[in-house]
């Protein structure tokens, strides 16, 4: 993958959505997460937009991950509205009011984001190709041998054409997590989630994910929700920089502002500091 | 001695049937045990206080109960109220299955709340429903930690069949008093018992052990059928479940791991877990 990356055609991963001009793909209005008595997201608002790429960056407990995982309804909000595409996620419209989402609900707003954890999650009870075609098969009902044809393009776009057949475990940390990256784009969301893809890898394996990554951001109009350390990677690929403090955004921006002249007192301690230890 | 010996020749036959009969209790006590314990294992798990409710209650009533009684119940007092059970067996195979399927419903609950959080959010994220969680990535996951406690069962199950020699069956333990009766020799009818328990334990330990290998080897660790006479010493590096459910660098046991995520993980329910 260090070699001139391959642009594959990828017409058939990405689904640009036709959107009325003026909404966002994401949007948090006004949205609390509080974990106890810790309060992680402070009425947290902002939008991103149809084909946008965002990177959060900021210190630790911060809420960045907080912010993907409500987006992927691995948690549920305290207050507030999220949007995608216009359509509330957190909760259902039923008469005129917003209600609390079912499961029901839940699934049909949940298919339009896809997510890439840092420990991986694959199943180990499936190999490379079962994890990557068993959510399309069993969720979307994509007939098998087209689920098959369309894993094995997104296998070798990732650079694992030759492991379809091994079980994850058999393989290193990076290859899982590109086998991962396959299969959350296997599900054809309109949002990519990625939440410290590389943090859990060995340094040598982390540019081929990168490496991926910077590809499918390339070549793809998909929208991508990034939290990372990786800040080469986070000006590389991000069209908007995100500084979050205690549950709040301090400071935002285009990366080459964000990197080069930030503002804020914070996001220059902070910048000052993740850049260091590199 | 001699004389045990003709004897037992001359009751080969009703021994041999005295064999099928235990095995046909313990076979049949099993599968009723196993069926149970999924259907109130998964129940205990319900998002649904009723469900939930609904099945400890049975767990509790049933593991907190004595078998003896459970099964003397069934085939002595529930004709008086009118419900007459056709035949003994089938009351001792109806009461073996709830007393050991109130036990294993506690190793299926035990063994899904196993099965790292990080597996659950990862299902989620493809937009599985709960079932689909529960049938695609969990339940295959957690079968794997259910085999070993279940063979404990299936032993206590197997060493609980000669309550039925007292509901008038004929098995294995009703045929050795018959043989002590017959030669007086009380020493080598019981130890014959014990030796022939001793060898159908093992023998369900032996198949159990192959089960837990293809169980382990579709989740890609184990060590294939050689595994099944656990001559092996423990693993200290824990390689046998780790890596591939944690995350690289993090190789722990199951429970561990479970707990370890559940921890980092913070408050808040998998978007609805169970079924």
């Amino acid at each position: 993958m260090a070699t001139e990356p391959k642009i594959p055609d990828l017409s058939e991963v990405d689904t640009p959505p036709n959107l009325p001009t003026g909404t966002p793909m994401v949007q948090f209005d006004k949205v609390v997460k509080r974990f106890g008595d810790n309060v992680v997201l402070d009425h947290l608002d902002f939008s991103v937009e149809q084909g946008e790429r965002v990177t959060l960056i900021g210190p630790s407990g911060s809420g960045k991950t907080t912010i993907l995982r409500l987006l992927m309804t691995l948690e549920r909000i305290n207050d507030g509205v999220i949007y995608v595409e216009g359509q509330p996620l957190s909760h259902m419209d039923r008469g005129g009011k917003l209600v609390p989402a079912n499961e029901r609900y839940l699934s049909t707003v949940r298919k339009k984001i896809g997510m890439v954890f840092q420990q991986f999650n694959l199943f180990p009870n499936m190999k490379v190709l079962e994890n990557v075609i068993e959510a399309p098969v069993h969720v979307l009902g994509v007939p098998k041998d087209e689920a098959v044809e369309r894993a094995k393009k997104l296998l070798d776009l990732v650079g694992l054409a030759d492991r379809v057949g091994q079980h994850p475990t058999s393989l290193s940390g990076g290859q899982q997590q590109r086998v991962a990256i396959a299969r959350a784009l296997a599900m054809q969301p309109d949002v990519l989630l990625l939440d410290e893809v590389t943090s859990a890898l060995d340094p040598e394996l982390v540019a081929d994910v990168l490496n991926v990554l910077r590809d499918i951001a390339r070549t793809t109009t998909i929208t991508m929700l990034i939290v990372t350390h990786e800040m080469h990677f986070a000006r590389d690929v991000s069209n908007r920089i995100l500084m979050f403090d205690k549950g709040r955004i301090v400071e935002e921006g285009a990366p080459d502002k964000i990197f080069s002249e930030p503002e804020n007192d914070r996001t220059q301690t902070f910048l000052r500091a993740v850049l260091e230890e590199r | 001695m001699g004389s045990f010996l003709s004897q037992l020749s001359q009751s080969w036959g009703n021994i041999g049937s005295a064999l099928v009969i235990t095995v046909e209790g313990t076979i049949g006590g099993a599968i009723l045990a196993l069926v149970l314990a999924f259907v109130l294992g998964l129940m205990a798990l319900s998002r649904f206080v009723v469900v939930r409710g609904v099945a400890r209650t049975i767990i509790e009533f049933f593991r907190g109960t004595s078998l003896y009684v459970q099964l003397f119940w069934l085939y002595f007092a529930l004709p008086v109220l009118g419900f007459k059970i056709s035949s003994a067996l089938l009351c001792a195979i109806i009461a073996f299955g709830l007393n050991f399927g109130a036990y294993g419903a506690e190793v299926v609950r035990g063994a899904i709340n196993a099965v790292p959080r990080a597996q659950w959010e990862g299902a989620i994220a493809l937009n599985m429903s709960p079932f689909q969680r529960m049938r695609l990535v969990i339940l295959p996951q957690a079968w794997v930690a259910m085999i070993p406690p279940f063979n404990n069962l299936l032993i206590q199950l197997l060493k609980s069949t000669p309550l039925m020699s007292l509901v008038t069956i004929a098995d294995l333990t009703f045929e050795a008093q018959q043989l002590r009766s017959a030669t007086g020799q009380t020493a080598w009818s019981y130890l014959f018992l014990l030796v022939v328990y001793f060898i159908l334990a093992y023998i369900l330990t032996l198949l159990m052990n192959a089960l837990e290998s293809v169980a382990k080897a579709r989740l890609g660790r184990g060590t294939g059928l050689r595994g099944i006479f656990r001559m092996r010493p423990a693993d200290p590096t824990g390689k046998s479940l780790g890596a591939g459910l944690a995350g690289a660098g993090t190789e722990i046991e199951p429970v561990e791991a479970a707990n370890l995520t559940s921890k980092t993980m913070g408050a808040g329910g998998p978007g609805g877990g169970g079924v």
